[in-house]
């Protein structure tokens, strides 16, 4: 069959078959499987997710008040690609923004991204979009999205709430839960409970069409989830009593930190100055909190908890009750006020209790040398670098050097020094007793939180132990507890010794020569001790306090900084809130106005460096 | 002794049919229009039009095989007339004015002019004096298959007329040069070069290239060879140079947009790029095993236009993934080979040729339309045979396999 010659070229069209449809196989492997963008594509353009927000979870006080709620605002979305044959007229008036706000507002979703939601208008509450929610469905390409803002009724508590705002990058990086313009706790329980406050997103997964209208939900909603609220948290906090505080703090800086003893719940906490927590939320937020910030008063600063006072003389409880512990001196020991430091005047005490009623330096410097310098070593350094060694763990059990396990966020934990701290200061073996004195006197090296103050007065009125301060009772509907805060840590000291303190407190209050007579509270028991802590600027006052002296209900510890010696301003202070919280009422009324009214701290600014920074 | 139809080629039309309309269900699925009998969506029209196609099909297989050899010219005449008269009375659809309007009935020819082409040029191929050698043979046999390219490209119907260049393959198979294949290879690399690469640096890659061809790979440095490569050189060099004029004023607007966003000069995924943007995040996003019928959202949104027609191979893509599409490609190549090897087992000259333009006008249709689709090609519309939708296409495809199947069915009996 001579017509047949080219028999062979049908391989030419069988290579051209098979080579074309390996070219086609092998795209279709890097478009499928090797290069996942399209799938990312895919879903961004025909699926939308509707996020669900929920509710954030109630805060409430002790007695079932509400502290903290929320309110519904809006959020005003656009996608920028589907916005067309807008009536920008009639758009910006209804929104109440000008042309040239419209635009720039425009250009940066834009720029976000034309075909995905951004927020074009933040937290619009309820009444606006009530005026023009008529109109929405004329501004193609707009929707609006429910978000919740916290309210609070009282204008209360805002170092222990904290507030709310918008997640940052780094919220975003460390936790899958947050997307761009969530809100996160920032500080305060807000902070410390988000997990439990924030509740679980839901999201809705709509299949979209090409002209972005929802053509019903994705796979049928298999995928999609409700958004589930977050819990209420049940605080320890006394309203009433907060309120009560915090007037009396509002012309003042200091703090104020009231614990009920036998279960370590923290009543009250107040920092001063005090601000409005209504203040950080909504549109305002960031303008008013550049305002707190840039006070040179510092309101933002929590004092109770961050502020590293030195404790001064009421340090000395805990040195007396340490001595007595460790057997170095007896109920019944005596020093003679020999101004061996400086002291004031008063005749020399014969007792522990005698003592601590007079506050006398002199007999807490020689209790101090028998802790610190037991002679259990012949040389002098290594006597000391003993005695410090105990000593530093008698103050650790006291609560003291350690951050306290409080449930707030940003708990600084003082400084009491042990003896690498003195070693990398001075040398090793270069520092004795001599060298460290006036820690015994709550002086020194020695810093406390006012926190940790409170918690001393804890000690004392439970006669040893104490419960960490919390703030939280419990949480959600099955009443959740945190096991922690129910741990009793003893200090190991025998109670007796406690009931000598007590009653050394006792007579700071209620007898002649006593250091408190103003924390005097007609027919209550108040154990108190004064301390004057020395610093730049004029002394701060500080006062510890428990009532009644038998089965305490509530310690308080009061600092008003450079206000002067304890005695004049913490404690009448405290003795305010200690009668406002057992009777209910404060009877001393012209009392209590002098108090509330005077404003005794030395303006600010009190150093060099403050004016620098002006 | 009678043979059967070749079973092969049978399963694998009634699969890709089968598959095909799968496709198209999902293509145009909407919850409101399930029903599979429901004749007013495409779904149930495409069922219409395989019932019609399958009794061609039977029709086709009850004729002699000779009545469609001695009948080509007829047929080819027929299919010519009513491609003028489409001209004149056709209404523009989608930019090309192709197709007749009776009613509600649409009919478009260029399709019928492929198989009708097919048999006049394989008619005319196998009559014993041939000699393709000879001028006049050559000639006849390109204006066989130039004249309804020409009307089809005058209806505005680019693609259809791309695929008359399906006859290169069997006339090749009979004999000609394949120069001509090589040549039209190159002109293709040169033409895309040169819109990517500068004019004179092309020009002068070509030198090299000729230059290299005398030194390095001839030993033999004749007279002729020097002139064979200079002149070869002067060819590649004013082609070159013509292929902006060419695409500047003799491709459209559209086709040289088109051309652009595949050679990626332009980034356009929303105007002209679209179209094949989309195709690619569709087919892309099916994965490994794809979505599952009736779950891929692209195809469920309308992001792609022209899904169950030019674009069916999308729906492939993302509801069935890379296992989906690799098997519907394996299925046609199967399908080519074996018309191939079909046409190789024929006695009559005249189903060989025939045979092998049915291959080969199924190949230009797979290649363009998924090379397209798979973003490889520009855009070229024309269906992929047997599966998109389309009543014209699917029955001329039908009429094109199964009357060359009734011929191998008679392969002794036709022996000339």
């Amino acid at each position: 069959m001579s017509s047949n010659q080219y028999k062979e070229r049908s391989n030419v069209m069988r290579i051209i078959f098979i080579v074309v449809s390996v070219i086609f196989i092998v795209r279709l492997a890097f478009l499928q499987i090797f290069d996942n963008t399209y799938r990312q594509l895919a879903d961004q353009q025909a699926l939308r997710i509707v996020t669900q927000y929920p509710a954030r979870g109630l805060i409430y006080d002790r007695n079932g008040d509400l502290l903290v709620y929320n309110e519904a605002v809006y959020d005003l979305m656009v996608i920028p690609r589907m916005v067309k044959n807008l009536d920008t007229n009639l758009f910006c008036q209804a929104m109440g923004i000008t042309t040239d706000e419209f635009l720039s507002k425009m250009e940066k979703a834009r720029r976000y991204s034309p075909f995905t939601a951004s927020v074009f208008m933040k937290q619009i509450s309820k009444e606006e979009y009530g005026s023009w929610q008529n109109y929405l469905y004329r501004f193609h390409g707009f929707f609006v999205q429910q978000r919740t803002l916290r309210v609070y009724d009282k204008p209360i508590a805002a170092h222990v709430l904290g507030y709310v705002g918008e997640v940052n990058e780094k919220d975003i990086e460390s936790d899958y839960y947050y997307r761009q313009g969530d809100y996160i706790g920032k500080s305060g329980l807000e902070k410390s409970y988000e997990k439990i406050l924030r509740g679980i997103k839901g999201k809705n997964i709509m299949q979209v069409d090409v002209h972005n209208r929802e053509i019903g939900p994705y796979l049928g909603g298999a995928h999609d989830t409700m958004a589930v609220e977050g819990d209420n948290l049940y605080t320890t906090i006394d309203a009433t009593l907060q309120e009560y505080a915090e007037g009396l703090m509002a012309n003042k800086r200091g703090c104020i930190v009231a614990i009920e003893p036998s279960t370590g719940e923290v009543l009250t906490l107040v920092s001063a100055p005090c601000y409005d927590p209504n203040l950080l939320v909504g549109r305002q937020r960031g303008e008013n909190y550049m305002t707190l910030l840039q006070d040179i008063r510092k309101p933002l600063f929590n004092r109770a908890l961050q502020a590293q006072y030195p404790p001064g003389s009421i340090f000395k409880v805990a040195q007396a009750m340490t001595a007595l512990s460790l057997g170095v001196i007896s109920p019944g020991q005596g020093f003679v006020c020999d101004k061996v430091i400086g002291c004031h005047g008063h005749p020399s005490a014969r007792s522990v209790q005698e003592a601590i009623k007079m506050s006398c330096n002199p007999y807490f410097y020689y209790t101090y040398r028998r802790i610190i310098q037991q002679g259990k070593y012949k040389n002098i350094y290594k006597d000391s670098q003993y005695g410090l060694m105990v000593w530093h763990d008698y103050m650790q059990r006291f609560g003291f050097g350690t951050r306290l396990g409080i449930d707030l966020p940003d708990v600084k934990s003082g400084n009491i020094p042990d003896t690498a701290y003195y070693n990398r200061w001075y040398g090793r073996e270069k520092w004795a007793f001599s060298t460290i004195y006036s820690n015994s006197i709550g002086q020194g090296e020695v810093e406390v939180v006012p926190l940790q103050m409170a918690n001393l007065a804890c000690i004392v009125a439970n006669r040893g132990f104490f419960y960490t301060p919390h703030l939280v009772r419990y949480y959600g509907p099955d009443s959740t507890r945190n096991e922690e805060f129910y741990q009793k840590h003893e200090t190991g000291i025998d109670p007796s010794y406690f009931e000598i303190a007590a009653r050394g407190m006792y007579d700071v209050v209620h007898v002649g020569g006593g250091t408190a007579h103003k924390a005097n509270i007609p027919d209550i028991d108040v154990c108190g001790k004064t301390g004057t802590a020395q610093n730049i600027g004029k002394d701060h006052s500080v006062f510890i306090a428990f009532a009644p002296k038998d089965n305490p209900k509530i310690a308080v510890a009061v600092y008003v900084e450079n206000a002067g010696a304890g005695g004049s301003w913490a404690a009448p202070i405290a003795s305010l809130v200690i009668e406002k919280y057992i009777r209910g009422e404060v009877t001393r009324k012209d009392f209590e106005r002098m108090y509330r009214e005077t404003n005794p701290c030395q303006p600010l600014p009190l150093t060099r460096v403050a004016k620098k920074k002006k | 002794m009678e043979n059967k139809l070749d079973w092969v080629t049978l399963l694998l039309y009634f699969v890709i049919l089968f598959f095909g309309w799968l496709n198209i269900y999902a293509a145009c699925y909407d919850e409101a229009h399930a029903a599979v009998f429901d004749f007013s969506t495409r779904h149930g029209k495409q069922l219409i039009w395989i019932g019609i196609s399958l009794v061609i099909a039977l029709v086709i297989t009850l004729t002699e095989a000779r009545v469609f050899s001695s009948m080509a010219y007829i047929i080819y005449l027929v299919v010519l007339v009513l491609l003028v008269v489409t001209l004149f009375v056709a209404t523009v659809i989608k930019g090309g004015q192709s197709w007749i309007v009776i009613g509600s009935f649409r009919l478009q020819p260029s399709e019928f002019a492929k198989f009708a082409t097919a048999l006049a040029l394989s008619k005319y191929m196998s009559a014993p004096d041939i000699d393709y050698k000879s001028l006049r043979t050559k000639v006849i046999a390109w204006t066989f298959v130039l004249i309804p390219a020409l009307l089809t490209l005058l209806q505005h119907d680019t693609g259809s007329a791309l695929v008359f260049a399906a006859f290169l393959f069997p006339l090749f198979r009979e004999g000609m040069s394949p120069k001509i294949l090589i040549f039209g290879l190159v002109a293709v690399v040169l033409f895309v070069m040169a819109l990517l690469v500068n004019q004179f640096i092309l020009i002068g890659a070509l030198a090299v290239i000729a230059v290299l061809y005398l030194f390095v790979w001839l030993n033999k440095r004749t007279r002729k060879h020097y002139l064979y490569a200079l002149g070869l050189f002067l060819a590649c060099s004013l082609f070159t140079l013509s292929v902006d004029f060419v695409f500047e004023h003799v491709l459209e607007s559209h086709q040289r947009d088109r051309i652009y966003v595949l050679l990626g000069k332009t980034e356009d995924t929303h105007g002209t790029g679209y179209n094949v943007h989309q195709s690619k995040i569709a087919i892309g996003s099916g994965g490994l095993h794809g979505k599952g019928f009736l779950n891929g959202t692209i195809t469920k949104a309308d992001f792609v236009p022209e899904q169950e027609t030019d674009f069916i191979f999308c729906t492939v893509g993302e509801e069935w993934g890379f296992i989906g599409s690799s098997v519907v490609i394996v299925l046609y190549v199967l399908l080519l080979l074996r018309i191939i090897r079909l046409a190789e087992r024929q006695y009559s000259r005249f189903t060989r040729f025939y045979g092998y333009a049915v291959a080969s006008i199924l190949f230009v249709h797979f290649f363009i339309n998924i090379g397209m689709v798979l973003g490889l090609l520009p855009v070229i519309g024309i269906p992929l045979p047997f599966f998109s939708y389309g009543g014209s296409s699917l029955m001329a495809f039908t009429m094109l396999l199964f009357i060359f199947l009734r011929q191998d069915q008679e392969r002794t009996k036709t022996i000339l």
